[in-house]
């Protein structure tokens, strides 16, 4: 006889599992256990918004708390992927809004958000407690004074770079007198003032007050206020960090963030006035993040900073901090884990800074922890990525941006192949790459061959045939997100590797060389992908099939072709696949 | 890009493809005449005199919004510091570009000398009591400041124009 417990307690079994993969492998034993486990899922992530519908969620997992959805492709944020593509949120709230009541946590990266889903959200939900919309768009100050207005139990509002048409401050005001449960407030990325008495009265009425991020627009001395009536923050968001220095101002500053005793993460500082930053000191030592990304002031006065943070975790900075600046972050920061470092002048033609490829073999050496990169410079050799790479095996995520397109090494005049192919064979956990720099085939041989748990590249301007496109689809097991521009790769190996894309969550290709023709195939071949086209120049039809499409994006889904694509979206075979579903 | 007419077939690709010379690899992939960033305005193009690529290098818009503020400055470093001085009882103004001068001292004594006057010794508490005369300056908000309260790199940035004040006049800013 089978043993068989009852199913409590299979499900309070079950409970104890977090992760999606093992509440998925779970699922799949046998149909009792996909049964009790569909009944008490109750977090759900949707990696691309269009891989599944609300309906087909909704069905299966009848009571879900929390959802995190995310929907346009990454490159989107390079304003690579036109206006008015898609990933709308509000079919998804609409659903939501019959079927799960008790709603708790939303959280959204990429989707376009508009004040009616907002407000849907806020009226809808009567348990809401968390709304992060992380590098969303669509909305406007009115859709935030809803959600601030009827959301009784918010516990989080996160807005971290979103794109929000400023009204007015005047929704921060909406918040009522009795409302208490604020824990994390980030409102970094809103241009206008809000009432500063209002937020004052907030921050003094709400005791679990974790972490505050405000925006530009709080001036430096008006800090201190804050400061004093949350003493418990976790994480702070200065706003603009300059004034005239007024001794009072200053000694305030120093006073108020004596009192944070359990400030660990830093951020904000814009429009810096170096000689307000010691102002922080006596709360350094316990910091863990610094991010100092906006901060436009030289290196000297950053490293008076950062040598005050032995404990620093985390850092992301511009290249003013030069190479010299990173030499003293990698001998007083010992713990790092992240660094990132952004371009101050993008687009000029000379470097405006000395920070070279030097700066981050220095890190390299110096931060046994470190595991995690974004560097942006103007030159690289394969000797110094060698380096790197024997000195960090351990890197998890390396995001290298060599500003100049296909620039070679500086020294030899040679491709970056076997510098990256360095990094790869080294760091054998390697889940995140980003190339740049003068790249052959021969690159993708190496990661093809060594990067089994990769799960994200970023490749532009690289390659010379279908062969390197060939050796990642084939050779990199974990592969989920491939994102491809301006490189010179073709339909062979998309056609030979088809089966891979369904193993993927997506494809991303544009400015390469894929025709019409080739989408069409394979469109056919592959029913449970959606092979999208983009092209603004009209129907693809127009032109020849052998004429090269301006974007492709390809994901599996089990919803079928998208219903609501903009004029200028073509789904591939979208007969065949309707035929089939 | 030189378009083949691909035989299209699910197969491998071959290795017949020759590898390309590094030397004559041509830049074709930059689509730079059709992807003029559209957000690419005069002043970056003014910068920037390559011709932009979309979306490269891969800088968030916010990012680049908070830069393009910051540029702006450093330009009018570059450029020079040019603010009027008016003296109480003269007939024109002069301009003097302030960003030449390391310090106070060095900025009297050229008023000093082009003005034919007398400022005496800044003191915190007195001001420049006692002399003949006395600078004030305008700054970024409007206000007329005693020259010399702030530090110098702040003076810099927020000194829009001078005026060199009568002493007597200038009594009341000199007092605490």
């Amino acid at each position: 006889m089978a043993y068989s417990f009852p199913e409590e307690v299979l499900e309070y079994v079950f409970a104890f599992l977090s992760s999606d993969k093992d509440r998925n492998a779970v699922s799949l034993v046998c149909k009792s256990w996909y049964e009790i486990e569909r009944w008490c899922r109750r977090r759900i992530f949707i990696g691309n918004c269009y891989a599944v519908s609300p309906q087909i969620v909704i069905r299966r997992f009848p009571e879900v708390r929390a959802v995190k959805i995310k929907g346009k492709p990454h490159f989107a944020d390079f304003n690579l992927v036109p206006e008015g593509w898609g990933a709308y949120l509000y079919p998804w709230i609409s659903a939501m809004a019959r079927s799960y009541p008790w709603l708790e946590e939303i959280k959204l990266k990429r989707m376009v958000v508009t004040d009616e889903s907002l407000e849907l959200i806020s009226k809808s939900f009567k348990n809401f407690k968390v709304l992060v919309l992380s590098s969303c768009e669509g909305f406007t100050t009115d859709g935030l004074a809803s959600i601030a207005a009827n959301c009784r139990n918010l516990r989080e509002l996160d807005l971290r770079e979103s794109e929000v048409e400023d009204l007015s401050g005047h929704w921060l005001s909406h918040f009522p007198d009795n409302f208490t449960s604020l824990v994390s407030l980030n409102m970094s990325c809103l241009g206008s003032e809000v009432s500063f008495s209002a937020l004052e009265r907030l921050v003094s009425r709400c005791p679990n007050l974790k972490t505050l991020r405000l925006n530009r627009a709080v001036p430096v001395e008006k800090l201190p206020s804050l400061l004093r009536r949350a003493p418990q923050l976790v994480e702070f968001g200065t706003g603009a960090y300059s004034a005239e220095i007024q001794t009072d101002i200053f000694s305030n500053l120093v006073e108020a963030f004596s009192g944070c005793k359990h400030l660990k993460s830093l951020s904000g500082f814009w429009d810096v006035v170096p000689a307000y930053l010691p102002a922080m000191y006596n709360v350094c030592s316990r910091i863990t993040s610094l991010n100092l990304s906006y901060a436009t002031v030289q290196s000297p006065d950053l490293v008076e900073l950062i040598s005050q943070c032995p404990n620093l975790k985390c850092l992301w900075v511009l290249d003013y901090i030069e190479d010299a600046g990173l030499k003293a972050l990698s001998s007083y920061c010992k713990d790092l884990q992240e660094l990132r470092v952004f371009p101050s002048d993008p687009y000029g033609a000379e470097p405006n800074v000395s920070l070279t490829e030097q700066g981050l073999v220095t890190v390299s050496a110096g931060c046994p922890k470190l595991q995690s990169v974004l560097y942006f410079c103007r030159q690289m050799s394969n000797a110094a990525l060698i380096a790197i790479a024997r000195n960090r095996p351990n890197f998890i995520r390396f995001r290298l941006c060599i500003i100049e397109p296909q620039a070679p090494d500086y020294l030899t005049l040679e491709p970056l192949d076997t510098g990256f192919g360095a990094i790869v064979e080294n760091c054998k956990e390697l889940r995140r790459l980003s190339l740049s720099g003068l790249l052959t085939d021969r690159v993708f041989e190496y990661i093809g061959t060594h990067a089994k748990k990769l799960e994200m590249l970023s490749i532009a301007f690289a390659g010379d045939s279908d062969l390197g496109l060939h050796h990642v689809l084939s050779g990199c097991e974990s592969l989920r997100k491939l994102e491809i521009r301006d490189c010179p790769f073709g339909h062979k190996a998309l056609l030979a590797n088809a089966a891979k894309l369904e193993t993927m969550r997506s494809l991303w290709m544009s400015s390469c060389s894929v025709s019409y023709g080739a989408c069409k195939l394979l469109g056919q071949k592959m029913p449970r992908l959606n092979v999208e086209v983009i092209d603004e120049r009209g129907s693809p039809n127009s032109r020849p099939e052998t004429c090269p499409v301006e974007k492709l994006y390809v994901y599996r889904t089990v919803a079928g072709p998208r219903v609501d694509k903009p004029d200028f979206v073509w789904t591939m075979d979208e007969d065949a696949a309707l035929r089939l579903s | 890009m030189n378009l083949k007419a691909t035989e299209l077939r699910l197969g491998l690709p071959g290795t017949d493809e020759s590898q390309k010379e590094y030397s004559s690899f041509v830049k074709s992939n930059k689509r730079s005449s059709e992807g003029m960033d559209s957000s690419c305005n005069e002043e970056e193009c003014a910068t920037a005199p390559k011709a932009q690529v979309v979306g490269w290098p891969p800088v968030r818009s916010y990012r680049k919004n908070v830069l393009q503020q910051q540029q702006k400055k450093s330009d009018s470093d570059v450029s020079g510091m040019y603010v009027k001085v008016s003296m109480d009882g003269a007939p024109y103004l002069r301009k003097i570009d302030i960003k030449v001068y390391k310090n106070y001292p060095d900025l009297l004594m050229a008023l000093e000398n082009m003005f034919k006057c007398s400022m005496g010794v800044y003191s915190e508490r007195e001001g420049y009591n006692g002399s003949e005369y006395a600078p004030t300056y305008e700054d970024k908000d409007g206000d007329w400041m005693l020259v010399g309260d702030v530090p110098w790199d702040m003076f810099v940035t927020s000194c829009k124009r001078l005026r060199i004040m009568k002493g007597s006049e200038a009594k009341g800013l000199g007092c605490q």
